[in-house]
């Protein structure tokens, strides 16, 4: 398949799933069309719903082709870097904190769940930067990262542990949920897609010519560190704000970059750019299954994502791709 | 080709390399002549790879090199990749990559940031890809090639830059015996149009085709100088034991290892 062919089909995927979207609502199958009221509930709570879940899906989709070509590694996802446990670890300090001093609870509330999360993440990430002395081995990369995903996690059940009231908020916040997402998510959302897009994409060539190794691209003039440090940037940013709107979904990062490669050979120009949008088109699907075939009932997206994503990769293993 | 001529392509002035604290060469003074192809050999563990990855900018080093007479240090990124293509050992990876977009990267240096490739590049990319028969399946990934078909896009990826110099690590790897012939051929045609050539060659009887030689043992350059020379003939017993056997044939020379 073309790049550009793939690309319409993402696009008008996607278009098809928002309206499908926002004609599926907690009861089920129920088309607004034509009535004001039903239209405005739609306006307020279906649209930025749909719509953040596509972001946050394009955003996880984008920092796993990113971890993927930066890391040489098709297992690399977006959370490689620790910023899945960084976000855990602020959401779980900030829950905590809520109730123990009126001051800590100001401050708590002003900061809000999505900006601790944001900030744990972040900070996972430069700590894990910080650990691997700068960008100059990725082993080193890669192996810190596991060492601050691992630390961080044992101080956030560390926190749980002591703290035990947080626990059913939390465990919302780790499987993953679409649910509290408003315009404002979908306008932070948006902007950092587009932020963390333009910067991926401006260093796409380099990108293509690390997969020859690093001399090979140092060779061909690429500034390797500059590089590096920019698309780390960009992939904890779009992380982490896809985290803290809607909390650690697994599996979209990984499965996305795999789905765009195995339909179409690109340079990785158009693979960041497909990936985003298989992951945004991955989500909101998942978002919309969620919410209708248990309804009124509704599954955990991040399970949806999880079961999905495993039950994919194992059949492409057996497949032998 | 786009630069000024200089008499020497490359000079090293090196005091010490160490890899992870391990001190890997000791101090070599060289001046490679443009124009000229120079095979660097030795026995293994001598130090080949390090002294190529040193002359080409890899390698952190404690000394100076000088690329046409100016230090590398002092040479904008863009610019160097321009003047000098390096081909390392067994680059791996770029396996979702076409054999055409691999080539293609060799163009980089000559375009501006996302520039789109321009018919100088297109002309560059298919020249160096007939030169290493790769044009019939430019289309192929790198996935689906073998090692020696792999080999030679990579081989177009150095030529499609177009620099005045070019290194390369054991170039000859998986490459069969007609297009190790057709490797000799390109390098002499580069070495003809004035292009520097430097490679280190495992196979002593290519690196005995070059013009020049640098034999290397231990971390340090044991003899440079012209292939035919006596001198050269000597230092190559020495760093290989004295157990080879050296023949003239038709002109050429040829080593052979010797059992006594």
């Amino acid at each position: 398949m073309r790049p550009i062919t793939l690309l319409f089909l993402l696009v008008s995927v996607t278009l098809g799933l928002l309206v499908l979207g926002l004609a599926v609502g907690s009861t089920g199958w129920s088309p607004p069309w034509g009535d004001p009221t039903a239209m405005q509930i739609v306006w307020d709570i279906r649209a930025p719903r749909c719509a953040g879940a596509w972001l946050a899906g394009a955003l996880l989709g984008l920092g796993g082709a990113i971890a993927q070509g930066l890391f040489r590694n098709p297992l690399a996802d977006p959370y490689l870097l620790g910023s899945s446990s960084g976000a855990a670890l602020g959401v779980a300090v900030l829950l905590a904190l809520l109730g123990v001093s009126p001051v800590a609870s100001a401050w708590s509330l002003r900061l809000g769940l999505t900006g601790a999360a944001f900030v744990g993440a972040v900070g996972a990430v430069s700590l894990t930067l910080i650990l691997a002395r700068g960008v100059q081995h990725t082993l080193r990369l890669l192996l810190a990262g596991v060492v601050v995903g691992v630390v961080l996690g044992a101080l956030s059940a560390l926190t749980m542990l002591m703290v035990p009231d947080i626990m059913r908020a939390m465990q919302a916040f780790m499987m993953g949920t679409t649910g509290f997402l408003g315009w404002n998510s979908v306008t932070i959302l948006a902007s950092t897609l587009v932020v963390s897009v333009l910067v991926a994409f401006g260093c796409s060539r380099a990108l293509d010519a690390l997969t020859l190794g690093d001399s090979a691209a140092v060779s061909l003039g690429v500034r390797l560190a500059g590089v590096r440090m920019l698309l780390i940037a960009a992939m904890a940013l779009a992380t982490g704000a896809a985290v803290a709107q809607a909390g650690l979904i697994s599996f979209v990062g990984l499965v996305a970059p795999h789905l765009v490669r195995s339909r179409v050979n690109a340079t990785n120009g158009p693979v960041l750019v497909l990936s985003a949008l298989f992951g945004g088109v991955l989500l909101l699907s998942a978002d919309i299954v969620a919410r209708w075939v248990w309804a009124p009932q509704e599954l955990p997206v991040g399970v949806l994502t999880a079961v999905l994503g495993g039950g994919y990769l194992l059949w492409r293993m057996n497949r032998g791709g | 080709m786009n630069s000024p001529h200089h008499a020497n392509a490359l000079s090293a002035d090196i005091k010490a390399v160490r890899l992870s604290k391990q001190l890997v060469l000791h101090p070599i003074s060289l001046k490679l002549p443009s124009g000229r192809w120079t095979a660097i050999v030795g026995p293994n563990g001598a130090g080949k790879s390090t002294l190529l990855r040193t002359l080409a900018g890899l390698q952190p080093c404690d000394g100076q090199i000088g690329l046409q007479g100016r230090p590398l240090s002092e040479w904008p990124a863009k610019e160097r990749a321009r003047a000098l293509a390096w081909l390392g050992q067994s680059e791996a990876g770029a396996d979702d990559l076409s054999a055409l977009d691999v080539v293609m990267l060799g163009r980089l240096p000559h375009q501006a940031w996302l520039a789109p490739a321009s018919p100088a590049d297109h002309a560059a990319v298919q020249q160096a890809m007939t030169q290493t028969h790769c044009w019939a399946w430019k289309e192929r990934t790198l996935a689906h090639l073998s090692g020696g078909e792999r080999q030679r896009v990579l081989l177009a990826r150095a030529l499609a830059v177009q620099a005045p110099i070019v290194l390369m690590d054991e170039p000859l790897a998986h490459l069969d015996p007609p297009h190790q012939a057709d490797w000799l051929c390109i390098v002499r045609e580069l070495v003809k149009q004035g292009v520097t050539v430097v490679s280190v060659l495992h196979e002593l009887n290519m690196a005995l085709q070059a013009d020049d030689l640098v034999v290397m043992a231990k971390g340090l350059v044991r003899h440079h100088g012209p292939v035919d020379s006596p001198l050269a003939h000597a230092a190559l017993q020495e760093v290989f034991d004295h157990r080879l056997k050296l023949f003239n044939v038709e002109g050429q020379w040829l080593a052979m290892p010797y059992t006594a």
